[in-house]
């Protein structure tokens, strides 16, 4: 009985300094943990953010869970225990929603570009779309069903160029592995995994004219058992020191 | 014979270990959308992946009874030192997280890897991205269930055959064929079963170590994975898991007589 009434002594008392040291333009009664399942393209820029909101509200904790966004759409439906779904494109939040799964309307929050990534200092002298259906070029993509797949496909609709790839991967992050690994010659990816990658790859632009325009929605899950700290980290994120962020990892500012 | 009364000490949480895997089970079946079976089932990818899945399966099973007999041979009957590590290194991809040994496949096969960047400047040879690296991935994850198996087997049998065939003047690789192999028949095609049943799974290993692509590497594992969130793909575990349970089933009769 003491014990419990000690708990909760510290419990308030907890609850009190998060309030005095929380951000002013946040709600003071958020705290607990916020569980952010992102599109695995947003991993470097979100985990940054992450930590940035949790400094500016010292009460809650966010936790991460990065795949495919196919991968995510599937968990969520089955019940996992997400608060906010951070989406690679409209298709896949259009279903998230549609199934009844999302609290609210989903509102953009980035926008990404695709480049071809390549190994170091390009060995295959690839300079755009056309040189990746050239004789020894290995090339691989994403699935169809993942969003970056999807673009890819069109980006090479509109620049009229016919290649099969070698793989059809699961995410964005396992093309930029295979180059790394030296397996394949240049794949497509987002800029932003570009950037991600440093001096382990080498990127070569997509003219804008055959480019596609990733569209990254966000939006509370409507089965959250913390709405409060989704929506701040929502609305931290569309905040101008949360767009700042994702511009520095490459990003594309929501409009 | 009167069938003694089990303890309920035993019964439940036998009944409990029994519905936890009879129950996803029924969640795979309730929730399949029965009423695009069609689609899913005709669609060429399902039929490409089906049939790459079985021939890439019996393959890396083949495989590994070719070299996975020996090995468990050696480990029964040959003492050497650091044979316990060797067991351990070759049997390590039963704890190991399959992408993991993907990636150590590539570390080694792949164009830059160790062997991998000989075999393409020598022979031209390239690994990744084709079906033969399909079933070496899924030798690698489930090769271990054999060497196990048969040299438990091996263990188990009683040697005065194998020793009386030698007195009787037998050479050695005539008693391994003639006396050896049949005895160890049945811990032989139980190891083959696992193995198989291991490479048709097979999933983390392959998207790694092979890629994904349909008719050349797509699995039916793969397939599954990168239709989600789409309900078919619901249908097409079904298939797998009805493939796998017809030939566990019948084989298991066919060859063990039913217990």
């Amino acid at each position: 009985m003491r014990n419990r009434v000690i708990l909760v002594v510290a419990a308030i008392l907890l609850a009190a300094c998060g309030s005095t040291s929380g951000n002013a333009s946040t709600s003071p009664s958020i705290g607990g943990t916020v569980s952010v399942f992102a599109a695995a393209s947003l991993t470097a820029a979100f985990n940054a953010l992450g930590t940035s909101f949790q400094r500016a509200n010292s009460g809650v904790t966010v936790r991460f869970n990065f795949a495919g966004t196919p991968t995510l759409v599937t968990q969520i439906e089955q019940g996992a225990g997400a608060d906010v779904f951070a989406s690679a494109d409209t298709a896949n939040m259009a279903k998230l929603k549609g199934d009844g799964f999302a609290a609210g309307t989903p509102q953009v929050f980035a926008r990404n570009k695709l480049e071809i990534v390549v190994a170091p200092g390009n060995p295959k002298g690839i300079t755009g779309l056309a040189d990746l259906a050239k004789p020894g070029v290995i090339y691989i993509t994403e699935a169809p069903t993942v969003p970056a797949g999807k673009y890819a496909l069109q980006a090479l609709k509109m620049a009229g160029v016919t290649v099969t790839p070698k793989s059809l991967e699961s995410d964005v992050k396992s093309v930029v592995g295979k180059i790394e690994l030296g397996e394949a010659d240049a794949g497509i990816v987002y800029t932003t995994d570009v950037t991600a990658a440093g001096s382990k790859v080498t990127g070569v632009p997509i003219p804008d004219a055959d480019n596609v325009i990733a569209i990254y929605p966000i939006v509370a899950v409507k089965a959250t058992t913390n709405a409060a700290a989704a929506n701040a980290f929502i609305a931290y994120v569309l905040s101008a020191a949360g767009q700042a962020k994702l511009q520095s990892f490459g990003f594309l500012t929501a409009s | 014979m009167r069938q003694e009364r089990v303890p309920i000490v035993i019964v439940v949480p036998a009944a409990i270990g029994a519905a936890f895997f009879i129950v996803p089970l029924v969640g795979l079946i309730v929730r399949s959308p029965w009423g695009d079976a069609v689609t899913a089932l005709s669609a060429p990818e399902t039929f490409e992946a089906l049939k790459l899945s079985l021939i890439a399966s019996l393959s890396a099973t083949a495989v590994a009874v070719v070299l996975g007999v020996p090995l468990a041979w050696v480990y029964a009957r040959v003492a050497f030192p650091g044979r316990d590590l060797l067991r351990a290194l070759t049997t390590l991809p039963m704890v190991l997280p399959p992408v993991v040994g993907g990636i150590a496949l590539l570390l080694a096969f792949g164009r830059s890897g160790l062997l991998g960047a000989w075999l393409e400047n020598t022979f031209g040879i390239t690994l990744p991205f084709t079906t033969v690296g399909v079933v070496m991935a899924e030798t690698f994850v489930a090769m271990p269930f054999l060497i196990l198996t048969v040299e438990a087997g091996l263990r188990s049998m009683d040697r005065r055959y194998e020793e009386a065939a030698r007195a009787l003047g037998a050479s050695r690789w005539r008693v391994f064929i003639r006396v050896t192999l049949p005895l160890i028949g049945p811990s032989l095609f139980a190891g083959a079963v696992l193995c198989w049943a291991r490479a048709l799974g097979e999933f983390g290993a392959t998207i790694t170590f092979a890629g994904n692509f349909p008719g050349v590497t797509q699995t039916m594992p793969l397939a599954v994975y990168l239709l989600l969130p789409q309900e078919a793909s619901f249908i097409l575990s079904l298939v797998l898991l009805l493939v796998s349970l017809v030939v566990l089933v019948g084989l298991k009769d066919r060859w063990l007589g039913s217990a």
